[in-house]
């Protein structure tokens, strides 16, 4: 095996001609031969470069429209680009989608060998992984079932386990992880694992920045069919987030600010984990501390110290201010410095949170000394999504009459 | 290292087999699904059409009474018709069928129309097996003239896929490509010798009509599987030779489609 790169795109532009209206037919040809048959173009990719090593996964995110999708089809051979190169070094993995070629009207059974085939396994090799299939799916009991008559969980399950039979080197995954259950959800990232460890190159598209943040060796941002960004997941996400809430307007990681911070003025903040590390992420039910550090430029009394954090939607999920909860914060005098720690156990359902601090000085109504928008940001893991905005600890019971 | 595109064909030809002999066997299996009487379907709609049609031409309009065997003509010319008229019917909305494999899954765009020419082929199998059994049931013995159904449906599959790799790219661009292709097929069921044979065509007529691809194969089908007696499509033509034309024209339709498949490939994806 050569040890270049698994994936080469250079300069690679990708135009849609859309005509303005979709289908026409033979008879308005014939009819109006002279109409202009006006097309919109859209440029989805413009000049793209990307190099991925052997052994990656490499994560494509954008938002809806961005191209993220587009250079997907162009790296498994599914749109031919108009300029640019793309090479690939190995095996590809001919699906970009679980599931697809999927026939309900047949049972798991045929669908398995069907799919296998599909993928480039000989129908002997289907056969002989047929159960170790099967078995990595947990569908066992249902093998005769059509598929129709699956759960939409049971589907995935099924799709992935084939998919990740392929001998490919290379893999395009567009979107998958966003259904099945928390044990199979473990179960793929385990997969994930193993198929890196055995030198495959995985290419993941997606917006869920969980996702990135989890697997992802390296990331890349991309908007209106051009790269922003290569680099980390971590950072990735972050601007990713940006992006979709419009902060990149600015071009400052930071959000807006207000206050003159004359007085005092918030120097930094930040997350901890109970063991008091930084964290920019932090796994559900973890105690979670959120540190504010305030710089004093006056004497102060009793300054009041604030926060609160937001989702992605950007609604306010946590709020805490040390005048409502009646704590006495002293006397500051110029040039001190002080850091105020807001303790909790982290039942926040899996989301990115911004943090907003703030300052104000004593008494009702006052502005703010200093109010920093989105200083910090904080990932939180789980593994299930409620759909709530968060999950607090619970019991249920059931009482049967 | 290779260059990534859409494929017309792939480099692999065990692979392009393998996926076109995959798709076209779900397709036919899904015929037979959930009805036990699946496989009697399949026949119920050429065995009723030649029911009705044996009637009006032997008892009321009687043309079938000087022609020898007409009843198997009739069967076999009906259901290598129906073969060519399921295989480009099927052909032209395949790739907008398959859009979503087209789309989410790189392979050969050509295994597509070549698929749907396959099933159609495997029906006529089956459907060729009861064909066989109403001849013998008929006086038509099986000789070795039989085995020239092998070229002859050869020749007509070639005709199919030509028309079904011009017509299916060409079906997501103008949508009426369809409903124009239907009435097309219905005058080629006229235009061909099905309900009657060459010979009953006036003369002046005949060697024009014999180019038709059709009307030559199914004028020899007549001659080595139902009436030894009946003149070859050659004799029918005018000469050897003139078979050249109705060859020529399927060969043309063939390439025709292969180079308007060809040049669609690449952007079939994106237009569907």
């Amino acid at each position: 095996m050569s040890t270049g790169p698994a994936i080469t795109v250079a300069e690679v532009s990708k135009t849609f001609r859309l005509p303005r209206q979709r289908y026409s037919t033979l008879k308005e040809r014939a009819l109006h031969p002279l109409r202009s048959r006006a097309v919109d173009e859209l440029r989805a990719l413009d000049d793209v470069s990307i190099t991925i090593p052997r052994g990656e996964f490499f994560g494509i995110v954008g938002r809806n429209g961005s191209g993220k999708s587009t250079l997907l089809k162009c790296l498994a051979g599914i749109y031919d680009a108009d300029h640019g190169t793309i090479a690939v070094d190995g095996k590809l993995s001919p699906f970009i989608e679980l599931g697809v070629g999927f026939n309900l009207d047949l049972t798991a059974r045929d669908n398995v060998l069907i799919n296998a085939i599909l993928l480039g396994l000989s129908r002997r090799e289907a056969r002989e992984r047929f159960d170790e299939i099967i078995a990595f799916a947990e569908l066992e009991e249902f093998l005769d079932l059509k598929l129709k008559n699956y759960s939409s969980g049971m589907h995935v399950r099924l799709a992935f386990a084939v998919a990740t039979q392929a001998d490919a080197d290379v893999l395009l995954i567009d979107e998958v992880l966003a259904v099945g259950d928390a044990a199979f959800q473990q179960k793929c990232f385990e997969q994930f694992r193993t198929l890196r460890e055995a030198g495959r190159t995985i290419v993941l598209v997606t917006h869920d920045m969980q996702a990135v943040e989890r697997f992802c060796d390296r990331a890349m941002l991309i908007e209106r069919g051009r790269v922003l960004e290569v680099g980390d997941p971590h950072a990735i996400a972050r601007a990713y987030n940006e992006i979709n809430f419009g902060h990149l307007a600015h071009n400052s990681p930071d959000g807006a600010r207000y206050g003159d911070h004359t007085a005092a003025e918030i120097t930094a903040a930040w997350f901890e984990d109970a063991a008091g590390e930084r964290v920019e992420a932090l796994a559900q039910g973890e105690p979670l501390r959120i540190a504010i550090e305030v710089r004093f430029h006056e004497a102060l009394d009793e300054p009041i110290f604030g926060l609160t954090l937001r989702n992605q939607d950007g609604h306010s999920i946590f709020s805490t201010r040390t005048d409502y909860r009646g704590v006495s914060t002293g006397r500051y005098e110029a040039g001190a410095v002080m850091t105020m720690r807001v303790s909790l156990d982290n039942w926040l359902a899996p989301s990115t949170y911004r943090l907003t601090p703030s300052i104000a000085r004593a008494g009702a109504g006052s502005d703010a000394l200093d109010l920093r928008e989105d200083l910090a940001w904080l990932t939180v893991h789980g593994t299930g999504n409620s759909g709530g905005v968060f999950d607090a600890p619970h019991e249920i019971e059931i009482d049967r009459r | 290292m290779s260059r990534q595109g859409p494929q017309l064909i792939g480099d692999d030809a065990r692979r392009f087999w393998a996926l076109t002999w995959t798709l076209a066997l779900t397709d036919w299996k899904l015929r037979f699904y959930g009805s036990a009487l699946g496989y009697v379907w399949t026949l119920a709609r050429p065995f009723a059409f030649f029911g009705v049609i044996y009637v009006v031409f032997t008892e009321i309009a009687k043309i079938g009474d000087d022609i020898p065997n007409y009843g198997v003509y009739v069967l076999f010319s009906m259901v290598v018709f129906q073969f060519f008229g399921e295989a480009t019917g099927s052909a032209v909305t395949s790739l907008v069928a398959r859009e979503n494999l087209l789309r989410k899954m790189r392979f050969p765009r050509l295994v597509i129309p070549l698929s749907t020419v396959l099933t159609a082929m495997m029906n006529l199998g089956m459907t060729l097996i009861a064909v066989f059994l109403f001849a013998i049931g008929s006086g038509v013995y099986p000789d070795w003239g039989w085995l020239e159904l092998i070229p002859l449906i050869g020749l007509v599959a070639v005709l199919a896929t030509g028309t079904g790799m011009l017509l299916a790219p060409l079906y997501i661009r103008y949508r009426d490509v369809q409903p124009v292709w239907d009435v097309a097929t219905q005058i080629l069921f006229y235009a061909s010798p099905i309900l009657y044979v060459a010979t009953m065509v006036p003369e002046d007529y005949q060697k024009a009509y014999m180019f038709n691809p059709l009307a030559s194969v199914l004028t020899q089908l007549r001659h080595a599987v139902v009436d030894p007696a009946a003149p070859t499509a050659a004799t029918v033509i005018g000469g050897g030779a003139w078979l050249l034309i109705p060859l020529a024209i399927t060969a043309f339709v063939f390439l025709l489609g292969s180079w308007y498949f060809t040049r669609e490939a690449p952007r079939i994806a994106e237009n569907l």
